[in-house]
């Protein structure tokens, strides 16, 4: 288990799925969790959860199995075909490694930002709506769309940039307009948890502050979990701190005592750079 | 630089700088050489039919007719449309059965199929697209003729469906490997985006996968185009060979590319008949020549919207 989880109280969140069985605080939470990549073992017996409401980050050096657990969690490795696991994973207390689970409705509810800033090769418009039109089933009333488009656009503060070009391919954003945009595009059909694959790796520092923040503004309303390799983003824009090595959760407390009190001399080698 | 004396540049020629030069050289040539041949072929063409055309061919009368009678005594008759309908009608018709089946085989074997079944499938193919045409027009001539004549209860089974059956056939493998490789050159990261969105499968490849490799399966479409075109042998095997404007795909017909190979054997070289039939060798030529343009010219535009 993760010995240094702090439960915090779930966050009245407005916009998460209201009909959660218990009234516990985890938006995620992973139990004996383990992943195999045909034959060699990726994840070990992974045990965490995921705060509601809050910014957590996932630390650890290259081929820590970080990037391996968040694509777990929208089931998204399971399109590299040999993938194996065990244990259980439960979104708002449903597990969706059971039987039976859709991914469709699993992926609407659990959004996915990449490392590379993914637009897809249509307008930008196309691309906020994307998700939207999918849950829709096709193409809604123009009057909608707009709206949707609009509201996805200022949450994440690109509206004034982009609203004279909506039409344009998205591909010709620059960097930090097309990871925004790809964020953007999440929110129209409000997940309840938004994953994050070093979102800002592929950014400038002027960029990547400015992800940060939208990131910090999204939190409370949903829960983010974000992998990162930069200590500095980890301590600056997270509510709480995963460490992990090895395949295996080390450390998990509140980000502040993490970086002040490491309970591990791993994790505290670590994030004072003496490996990794 | 591993000399003894370190503050001069060893310029010695040596074997390897030889071997350079002549390797250079040689692939030069070969690389030359392709331009030379098309040109002269195109030469060659042009000599022996353009005077024709601009002298003595009615153009008109070419494009209109459907009475290709060029031994006809005294005065030959030289029209083209029986020619150009045949050709066009069974080119058409094994469109329509080449289009959908190779992009059909190629979304499920750039898609759907993993590992060995598509391994498989994309030799198997490549085996198919090696078949000689004369082969094809053998199984044209043997197998569907008979199947024809049985399942539709008509006199002849050496038709425009026939060949159309045949050439569908014959250009599809070249057109699955074609769109497979449109296909391929989608980058992974937008099937992922749009999966990790809640995409289906389908809804990736519909809305994502064909969009963003509308040209290159375009293109794929006009080499089938141009395969039909061109090709020979399995026609004028399969598709009876008469002249005729074919109203209904059981009637036969009789296709440019077979008129040259059935009768340039029989003329007396530089007889208005011998420069006829160079004629349509350079209305195949245009042709071909303008479909493969604008099938190059989509791929780079395909290759550099994506970057």
């Amino acid at each position: 288990m993760a010995d240094g989880t702090q439960p915090r109280p779930a966050q009245a969140s407005p916009a998460g799925p209201t009909s959660t069985p218990d009234a516990s605080a985890a938006a995620i939470c992973v139990r004996d969790f383990n992943l195999w990549y045909g034959d060699f073992q990726a994840l070990f017996d992974v045990n965490l959860q995921v705060t509601r409401g809050k910014v957590t980050s996932l630390i650890g050096p290259s081929g820590c199995g970080k990037s391996t657990l968040l694509r777990s969690i929208n089931r998204i490795n399971e399109r590299l075909g040999y993938v194996r696991t065990s244990g259980a994973i439960e979104l708002l207390g449903q597990d969706i490694l059971a039987e039976g689970v859709e991914l469709t409705p699993l992926r609407r509810s659990v959004g996915m930002v990449f490392q590379r800033p993914n637009p897809l090769p249509l307008s930008i418009r196309d691309n906020v709506l994307f998700a939207y039109r999918l849950s829709k089933g096709g193409k809604t009333k123009r009057a909608d769309e707009d709206q949707v488009l609009q509201e996805a656009l200022e949450e994440v503060l690109l509206w004034d940039k982009v609203k004279d070009r909506l039409k344009r391919s998205a591909t010709a954003l620059s960097l930090e307009e097309q990871q925004k945009l790809c964020i953007a595009r999440l929110l129209p059909i409000k997940p309840s948890v938004l994953l994050m694959d070093e979102p800002c790796s592929a950014l400038d520092p002027k960029a990547t502050r400015a992800v940060e923040e939208l990131i910090w503004k999204l939190r409370g309303e949903y829960s983010i979990l974000i992998v990162t390799h930069n200590m500095a983003q980890a301590r600056r824009a997270s509510d709480e701190c995963i460490f992990m090595l090895m395949g295996e959760v080390v450390e998990h407390t509140a980000t502040g005592e993490m970086f002040v009190t490491p309970k591990h001399q791993k994790t505290a080698d670590y994030i004072e750079g003496r490996f990794g | 630089m591993t000399s003894s004396q370190p503050n001069r540049i060893d310029d010695r020629l040596d074997a390897a700088w030889i071997w350079d030069r002549i390797a250079r050289a040689v692939i030069f040539l070969g690389g030359i050489s392709a331009i030379v041949f098309v040109v002269a072929i195109f030469a060659f063409v042009a000599k022996e039919g353009l005077g024709f055309i601009f002298q003595k061919l009615d153009l008109g009368f070419f494009f209109s007719s459907p009475e290709w009678r060029p031994a006809q005594e005294p005065e030959p008759e030289f029209g083209g449309l029986a020619l150009i309908a045949g050709t066009a009608s069974i080119t058409g018709l094994a469109m329509l059965i080449a289009v959908p089946f190779s992009l059909g085989v190629a979304i499920y074997i750039g898609e759907f199929a993993t590992g060995k079944v598509r391994e498989t499938l994309k030799i198997l193919v490549e085996l198919l697209a090696a078949i000689p045409s004369v082969v094809w027009g053998f199984i044209g001539l043997t197998i569907l003729n008979p199947i024809i004549i049985d399942l539709f209860d008509v006199p002849v089974g050496l038709t425009v469906l026939n060949a159309g059956i045949i050439l569908g056939l014959m250009a599809a493998p070249i057109m699955t490997t074609i769109a497979e490789d449109a296909l391929k050159a989608v980058p992974d990261s937008y099937r992922e985006a749009a999966e990790a969105m809640g995409a289906t499968r389908w809804q990736v490849i519909r809305q994502v996968v064909l969009p963003s490799a509308s040209k290159g399966l375009v293109a794929a479409i006009l080499l089938g185009v141009g395969r039909g075109f061109g090709e020979t042998m399995a026609v004028l095997m399969a598709s009876g060979h008469a002249i005729n404007i074919p109203t209904s795909p059981f009637d036969s017909a009789r296709a440019l590319t077979a008129t040259i190979a059935a009768e340039l054997g029989d003329t007396a070289r530089g007889s208005d008949h011998y420069k006829a039939l160079f004629s349509l060798g350079i209305l195949l030529f245009l042709v071909t020549f303008v479909i493969n343009l604008l099938a190059d010219v989509l791929v780079r535009k395909g290759a550099s919207d994506r970057s």
